[in-house]
């Protein structure tokens, strides 16, 4: 993986394919006026040079941003297929980061604007499930299944260890021995 | 008894296919609203028709009354406009409007062209109320009681089953 | 014509499965070698009638004929070639046609690469493999077939779903097919074996390298759709714990677990029914993403258009078939044999620890994505359950797992001594603790996540690398080469594999740690600095693709004054949907991606731009190709290739097989 670049969508030919076709008078006036564009550009450019700057974070408040960002990064965007607030584009997501926001702005704690989505919307709008009766079973789980899993593994080792060479197939030194008997 | 133990895997499959079984039938996009049984969310909100009139919480105790959330850009509105409007004729509960994140020119145009079945439309131009009221999907129909508590949600289109089976009755069972 | 010619040879497909799926299983069952023979050709006819509709529906997308319903549906006159060849799996229809191109390739290839098995257990294979292909056809020709007809034809096609139309789309739901479909043969061995009642090492061994194959390309399938979604969501996340994303997962997680159970009955005999569960739970969970995906109890970005009737279906076929292998397992596992004995503290047991931690991480992955589902059927309520939840749980579960990857592959087989590991490995652990530390000091800003990732990584290396000397070490008067000879493929592409995943959790660390995100508004020649990375916006310009028309961002990146880079990150408006996509530009590095979209137009010629410096993120998909690698390694191990000469002294340590062998040098038949 080079470090050079290349654009994501390369232009297939396109200004070659318009060399080709277009009559050399059509060509001339177009590359007058590209001329002219290009003196134009410069000109802004410089001026625009002039007053390039370090670019301003989008929102007026990036501490507080980040804040909301984090905060509706575990939340649902309900009219989505499977997508956080922070992330979707849709109208709803975008009203309720503006919502979320202001309540940052007010001083709202994050748990505040938590139980403000989930008094509207109820525990689908979380995507950390709540710890409740309900959901002891998911949280506590994998835990379990660990416990059971390592339990019936330590057994089944300690049952076969308790039996005797029978039940077992014999090494194969064994086996070549009885075989050339 | 060694068998038993070689018998979990089908058990537990089997409990998965029965849960995987009803599962089919649901829908897993629809959000059930931690609204029903609580209060409605207090809102004071200019009408449509009319910008100097407001209506808020207060002015609606006392009677039961619905609300029907639309709005002029919601396509699944206008399948059940001519049943809200059929239904209003009928004089069973008041209906209110909650003209979510419209335009007002849009929406009275609307209605003068489908008919206007509210008592009056709440103009709600950035959505604050509707996300109050739990809204993410237009539309959506309350059923709200004289204490102001709401007690049913609908979400989507309304259906002439939903207006027989469940709306009627439980407007009669509210104004006793 | 030509659809008509796809979908009669999948009517013809389907007759073919039928004789495939009965035939062999009967003479295998009566020993009628006549019928047990028919096997093998059936198994190639059926791949060729399904690749002929396979082709018949692709020729209907690249003459882009309208009248196919699923055609019109999924493609567009201005859609590139090669994507609408990929849009052949762009929707349910035609990529349930491709799951069965795939099935009946895999099916043609145990008919063709089992030369050496025994004949009755290839019949049965084939066989099993028969039916499974008899469902899907069923499935497609009553519920879904891509060869509907729409009359009047479209004018036009709707399109292709702009996010599909993309490199990535070409090719990672055929290398996730190909893992996903793979896992089959395992499961056919399995029941095929169940069957006939003859489960030892040899069946092991034979079933070893189709397993590894599948969990190959399943892993690459799998890197590539996290890393299509990198780019292509432009948001440069790489994991979402999305339902279908974890419907990928289990196999693999179940799959990986089954290589190494292989191993131990390969090599000791030991947990047969143990494996054989395991085979049949992978393609158990293969199937069972499948349903999640398509039946619409789940809400994922990546699920197709539900149909219930096609949900019930398919539920249908995963209860015949899940159901009648766990009872065929329940009916014939106890009477399966133990192998060989092994003490507590073992490879074996390392291995069964290997085994129980991934079954378990499977298990809280199944329980996390389908929990939501279990509430609203109890009518319990809704609930999500997303990455804050299989994040919390999984990596606790990753730890453990790590740490015997390190000590496993050290342990001997039957007896290994703790103290005499503990001494072998002492220099690992003590450069692990130093390495993470040092690394975590020079680095800043990691938190403890972080030191637990880097001690996990150096684990791996410095246990991989002590195992490699220990084996390398000249000994017995046998010089470096000689040693280097004498270690087996399959340990080679172990370690590699080992120090693949060590190279993902690298990645995974450094990204998460380490990313820096900057959201900005910027007017041309505005700059804005991460780290020595200077962005400098030189405006938009309109521009038009193939299919849609879209604003170019041109943004300039510049490490320390040298030459910058230009990243051209664009928000596209396609044609024919009107759906828009903002395509994120990369600079893909080595050590760091550097990664720009655009966001939204702020007036003028200013644009709101997110910048993102991603450190070691490639790594991420680095990591699980070296994996890849590893297992083509192992898997082309001399063992697993059609034997010449089965006397070898050493190849063969099953003794039941070695004793039927004894006399010639022909393959061992049927020995039941």
């Amino acid at each position: 993986m080079s470090s050079s670049s290349f654009p994501r969508r390369r232009e297939t030919g396109g200004l070659a394919r318009w060399y080709r076709t277009t009559p050399d008078s059509q060509r001339r006036a177009t590359g007058l006026a590209m001329a002219l564009l290009v003196a134009s550009l410069s000109a802004s450019l410089f001026a625009g040079s002039a007053g390039a700057k370090e670019a301003q974070p989008e929102s007026p408040d990036p501490v507080l941003e980040a804040r909301m960002v984090r905060i509706t990064s575990e939340l649902r965007c309900l009219v989505c297929q499977n997508q956080t607030i922070a992330d979707s584009h849709a109208d709803l997501a975008v009203d309720l980061r503006r919502e979320a926001r202001e309540l940052l702005s007010q001083g709202k704690s994050d748990q505040d604007v938590i139980d403000y989505m989930t008094a509207r919307y109820g525990d689908f709008v979380l995507y950390r499930p709540p710890l409740k009766a309900t959901t002891l079973l998911l949280w506590g789980g994998p835990a379990l299944m660990l416990l059971i899993g390592a339990g019936v593994g330590i057994a089944t080792i300690a049952r076969r260890n308790r039996m005797t060479d029978e039940a077992f197939e014999p090494e194969d030194d064994e086996a070549r021995e009885r075989a050339r008997a | 008894m060694k068998r038993a133990r070689f018998l979990v895997p089908l058990g537990i499959f089997v409990a998965l296919a029965i849960v995987l079984a009803i599962g089919l039938n649901r829908d897993p996009r629809e959000v059930p609203s931690p609204l029903i049984g609580k209060p409605a969310p207090a809102f004071a909100l200019p009408t449509l028709g009319n910008p100097e009139r407001a209506i808020a919480t207060a002015d609606l105790k006392g009677k039961v009354w619905m609300l029907n959330v639309w709005a002029s850009w919601c396509v699944a509105c206008r399948e059940e406009h001519p049943l809200l409007v059929a239904f209003a004729k009928r004089g069973t509960v008041p209906i209110y409007g909650l003209n979510y994140k419209d335009q007002r020119d849009d929406g009275i145009a609307w209605l003068a062209q489908r008919g206007d079945p509210y008592r009056a439309s709440l103009f709600d131009a950035d959505g604050r109320v509707g996300i109050d009221f739990g809204v993410y999907g237009v539309p959506e129909t309350f059923i709200i009681d004289k204490t102001g508590t709401i007690r049913f949600k609908h979400i989507g289109p309304l259906t002439p089953e939903v207006l027989t089976t469940v709306i009627e009755p439980l407007v009669r069972k509210l104004d006793v | 014509m030509i659809p008509e010619l796809g979908h009669f040879a999948l009517w013809l497909a389907l007759g073919a499965s039928l004789v495939l799926g009965v035939m062999p299983m009967v003479g295998a069952g009566v020993g009628r070698h006549d019928w047990m023979a028919v096997a093998r050709p059936t198994a190639g006819t059926l791949f060729t009638l399904v690749a002929l509709a396979f082709v018949c529906l692709a020729a209907s997308f690249a003459n882009n004929d309208f009248s196919v319903l699923y055609v019109a549906t999924n493609s567009n006159r201005l859609l590139p070639l090669h994507y609408r060849i990929a849009a052949v799996w762009g929707g349910h229809e035609g990529s349930i046609l491709l799951w069965l191109l795939m099935l009946t390739f895999w099916t043609a290839a145990v008919a063709r690469f089992s030369r050496h098995l025994p004949d009755v257990l290839v019949a049965r294979i084939l066989a099993v493999m028969g039916w499974l292909s008899f469902g899907f056809l069923l499935f497609v020709l009553v519920t879904s077939n891509p060869f509907d007809r729409l009359f009047p034809a479209a004018a036009e096609g709707r399109d292709l779903n702009p996010l599909l139309q993309d490199p990535g789309m070409v090719i990672h739901p055929p290398m996730l097919y190909m893992g996903y479909v793979g896992l089959s043969v395992a499961f056919s061995f399995a029941v095929a074996a169940l069957i006939g009642g003859q489960l030892d090492a040899s069946w092991a061994r034979w079933t070893r390298p189709w397993t590894t194959a599948a969990w190959i390309f399943l892993t690459i399938g799998i890197a590539l759709g996290s890393g299509w979604a990198y780019y292509e969501l432009g948001w440069g996340g790489w994991w979402f714990w999305d339902p279908v994303e974890n419907a990928s997962f289990m196999p693999w997680l179940v799959a990986t677990a089954l290589i190494h159970s292989l191993a131990v009955t390969e090599k000791r005999g030991s947990f047969k029914s143990w494996t054989v569960l395991l085979a049949i739970l992978a393609f158990s969970l293969s199937l069972l993403g499948t349903f999640l995906v398509r039946s619409g109890v789940l809400s994922s970005v990546h699920a197709f258009a539900s149909d219930p009737k096609r949900g019930l279906f398919i539920l249908a076929f995963l209860v015949v078939v899940i159901g009648a292998s766990l009872a065929l397992y329940a009916w014939r596992a106890p009477s399966v044999g133990l192998g060989k004995r092994f003490a507590f503290v073992s490879r074996e047991t390392m291995l069964l620890g290997n085994n129980v931690l991934l079954v378990v991480a499977c298990g809280a992955v199944l329980l996390g994505t389908l929990y939501p589902l279990a509430l609203d059927a109890l009518n319990l309520g809704k609930i999500s359950v997303g990455p804050p939840y299989f994040d919390t749980v999984f990596v606790p579960l990753l730890t453990p797992l790590v740490f015997l990857m390190g000590v496993g592959p050290m342990a001997r087989w039957k007896d290994a001594r703790l103290p005499d590991l503990a001494m072998r490995l002492r220099w690992a652990a003590g450069t692990a603790v130093v390495a993470a530390l040092a690394v975590a000091w020079l680095h800043g800003g990691l938190g403890i996540v972080g030191v637990l990732g880097l001690l996990m990584v150096f684990w791996i290396v410095a246990s991989v690398a002590t195992d490699l000397v220990e084996r390398l070490r000249p000994d017995a008067g046998k010089g470096l080469v000689e040693r280097a000879r004498q270690v087996p493929r399959a340990l080679v592409g172990m370690m590699i594999a080992h120090v693949g995943i060590a190279v993902f959790i690298t990645g995974v660390t450094l990204v998460k740690s380490g990313e820096v995100e900057r959201d900005v508004k910027m007017d041309v020649g505005d700059t804005t600095t991460i780290g020595p990375y200077v962005f400098t916006f030189r405006g938009a310009q309109a521009v038009d693709g193939p299919n849609y028309r879209a604003m170019q961002g041109v943004i300039e990146v510049s490490k320390n004054g040298a030459a910058p880079t230009t990243l051209r990150p664009e928000k596209r408006l396609y044609t024919a949907t009107q759906a828009s996509l903002t395509e994120a530009a990369i600079d893909t590095g080595f050590t760091r991606d550097l990664y720009v979209s655009l966001g939204e137009a702020v007036g003028g010629s200013a644009w709101v731009v997110r910048v993102y410096v991603k450190p070691f993120v490639d790594w991420i998909w680095g990591g699980c190709l070296v994996m890849a690698i590893g297992g083509l390694v192992a898997a082309t191990d001399r063992r697993y290739r059609a034997r010449t000469r089965r006397s070898e002294a050493g190849i063969d340590d099953d003794p039941v097989v070695a004793a039927h062998a004894r006399p010639s040098t022909t393959p061992a038949s049927s020995t039941t």
